[in-house]
């Protein structure tokens, strides 16, 4: 386990070099000068143009200018921002844990519905609830995130008025944020009602966001169970007399966990993507709205520090996963 | 009264290409206490008449028989639960594959006391006492350390012992075996043969030994009953079946033994197990007999009188004949 973990971890750094990389080129090849666009519409004089970008250090060649990002990274350094003059550092932490908690509770829908529905439908392959459930899934996994985000909000903000449309919490509540989760500040704030409105805030977003991964989990929990329910094992354990619910919920579902588990780490991924949008639509202050704020600004230090953060987070995950491999299915630990 | 009763045993499966019959027409007899073989290459429905029994058939099989009763319980309209108390407990299984029957995420420990959990009433520490004694009693040395080991840790012969362990647990009253050796070495197949005779002989339950391979049959059996293409085509008492086998596929079987073998080569039965496309008129087996004729080809033929071992043919052998 160790030796494995050692490996993984060496495996890492050329993955490290190559995402510091990407985000620094990332921004650079978007059209848009950054000095220009800060400047707005007053625009600026040759001159003042001229010292910015010795300021900014555009004047130097782009090799020097990545190795002065790259150094700083390995120095936990992200650099600052153009517009906020706030280190990147403290500005992605400080509004990391909105994206995390409405990431969290997105996964977290995601995997209670979509393990037992790709369960289920295996199980009864071919039937009504098998179909009915995999067209959903089609339909969930194609459906423009954006214009099903509009959807929920005429029906269930505007109409029925049951879910506010934007922000973590109603305005009337505020307290310091002690852990940056909205979810426990407002049970530790001891304000009435501040949980149950962080709670009604999260709802919307939290099925806007789940949909893509929920209907990925639930298209390969089917489709690994139905590979595992044709296995040998699965036959001894019927014969030993056990339930339909034990042998596919524990001897089925354990084996075909594997597959599931992998997407549930790509998912991780594409929840950060889909954070972004999901963000601006519901005006929620995390990192997705900081991101596609600072793309528009060419905040360049923020763009990349952001991009990188976002997909070291990625990689820590896609760890996670390697190694939950071993505990769900010990055969895997020997290799 | 017999131990288990089957008359008259059909499975037809729904196929893409339309119905199929696996098996046709069988009966099985075994009383308490017997060790009955059943014998036939592979494709004669001999695991599938034998998941009929236990309902562990997917549901595009129709299963049909005019008796079908276990220890007193007919098993033909025996609804899930019941059935699931009679399975893993009076009547359980081994298959062929012992490395992929066991499933690869539980220790062995956990699936030999899942078993004693569902069926009997015994606390953790019995359970576990239980499971160690049954290690034993399979012949697995150092039980205690084995019960936490996982299946990928155990050899082919370790892991048919350990679901040998497991079918035993509830001490069933018959244990049905299928091609339990098939996929062993030569020297385990020994070992494992061995170990069922004993387990057999000491606990007095019935036995039903699947198997492709005659040798087998004559270490273990009492009594052989052949199947071929769906259907049983001979019936006797071992010794019977070996001297004087009635059925021309019984001899040509008994004739491709290597201690039989008169030439170099080995003789073959020529040809394949008809499946679903390839079903002959007549008897099933004329397109590989060499004493076929046109009345085998065109008339399905009838089933000889028990001293003729029940055989299904139209000119079964006796002994006064050249069969090799
Ligand atoms: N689930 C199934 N669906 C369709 N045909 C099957 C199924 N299971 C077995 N068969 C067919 O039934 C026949 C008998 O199979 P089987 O009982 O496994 O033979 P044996 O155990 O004697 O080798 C074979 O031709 C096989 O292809
Ligand atoms: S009926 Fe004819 S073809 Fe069939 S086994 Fe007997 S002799 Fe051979
Ligand atoms: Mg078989």
């Amino acid at each position: 386990m160790l030796r494995f973990l050692i490996s993984r971890l060496l495996t890492f750094i050329p993955t490290f070099i190559g995402v510091c990389i990407i985000s620094f080129a990332f921004i650079r090849v978007l059209p848009g000068d950054p000095i220009v666009v800060m400047a707005g519409e007053r625009g600026l004089s040759d001159e003042r143009y001229q010292e910015m970008v010795e300021q900014f250090g555009f004047d130097r060649p782009l090799i020097v200018q990545f190795w002065d990002f790259f150094t700083g990274v390995l120095q936990g350094d992200l650099g600052t921002s153009f517009v906020t003059k706030r280190p990147v550092f403290d500005e992605f932490f400080a509004l990391f844990p909105a994206t995390l908690e409405l990431s969290f509770c997105a996964i977290v829908i995601a995997i209670v519905l979509g393990l037992p529905a790709g369960v289920i439908a295996a199980v009864n392959r071919g039937k009504f609830f098998d179909r009915a459930l995999m067209s959903s899934a089609l339909v969930g996994y194609s459906m423009p995130i954006f214009w099903w985000a509009l959807l929920l909000i005429i029906i269930f903000s505007g109409n029925l008025g049951w879910t506010p449309v934007s922000g973590r919490i109603d305005l009337l509540y505020f307290f310091p944020p002690v852990t940056g989760f909205m979810l426990i500040d407002s049970l530790l704030s001891g304000q009435d009602g501040a949980f149950t409105s962080a709670v009604r805030h999260l709802i919307l977003p939290s099925i806007v966001l789940a949909t893509i991964p929920l209907a990925v989990i639930a298209r390969q929990t089917r489709s690994a169970m139905l590979e595992v329910l044709g296995e040998d094992y699965i036959r001894t354990a019927r014969s030993k007399g056990l339930a339909p619910p034990r042998v596919n919920g524990l001897h089925a579902l354990r084996n075909a966990m594997i597959p599931v588990i992998t997407v549930i780490g790509l998912s991780v991924g594409m929840l950060l993507a889909g954070a972004i949008l999901t963000e601006t639509i519901f005006s929620w202050p995390g990192i997705g709205k900081w991101m596609v704020d600072s793309i528009y600004r060419r905040d360049y230090p923020v763009v990349q520090g952001g991009l990188l953060m976002v997909a070291l987070m990625v990689m820590v995950v896609n760890l996670i996963v390697d190694l939950t491999y071993g505990l769900i299915n010990p055969k895997i630990r020997k290799r | 009264m017999s131990l288990l009763t089957i008359k008259n045993l059909s499975v037809d499966f729904d196929t893409a290409g339309g119905m199929f019959r696996a098996v046709d027409g069988v009966d099985i007899n075994v009383d308490q206490g017997d060790i009955l073989a059943i014998v036939g290459e592979s494709g004669s429905g001999k695991s599938v008449s034998m998941l009929a029994m236990m309902g562990l058939l997917p549901w595009t099989a129709t299963i049909t028989a005019d008796e079908m009763s276990f220890d007193g319980i007919d098993l033909r309209d025996l609804g899930p639960m019941a059935r699931r108390k009679v399975i893993g407990r009076d009547m359980s299984m081994i298959f062929q594959e012992p490395m992929s029957s066991l499933n690869p995420c539980f220790t062995v420990g956990f699936q030999i006391k899942e078993s004693l959990k569902i069926h009997l009433d015994l606390d953790r520490a019995e359970r576990k006492k239980r499971a160690i004694e049954l290690m034993e009693l399979v012949g697995i040395p150092d039980p205690e350390r084995r019960l936490k080991a996982f299946p990928h840790q155990l050899s082919g012969g370790m892991s048919q012992r350990v679901m040998i362990a497991m079918a035993l647990a509830c001490k069933p009253r018959l244990l049905i075996a299928d091609e339990p050796t098939t996929a062993l070495d030569v020297t385990i197949q020994a070992q494992i043969l061995d170990l069922l005779a004993d387990l057999q002989k000491e606990t007095g339950m019935a036995l039903i030994l699947i198997t492709h391979d005659m040798g087998v049959v004559a270490e273990t059996a009492q009594r052989v009953q052949v199947q071929y293409a769906g259907q049983k085509v001979e019936e006797q008492e071992v010794r019977g079946l070996f001297s004087d086998p009635h059925h021309p596929y019984t001899a040509a079987l008994l004739a491709a033994l290597p201690e039989r073998a008169t030439e170099r080569h080995l003789p073959t039965i020529p040809g394949v197990v008809p499946g679903q496309y390839d079903r002959p008129q007549g008897c099933l087996f004329s397109p590989r007999c060499k004493f076929a004729d046109d009345k085998c080809r065109k008339t399905p033929p009838p089933v000889q009188p028990p001293d003729l071992g029940l055989a299904r043919c139209h000119y079964p052998i006796t002994r006064q004949e050249d069969v090799a």
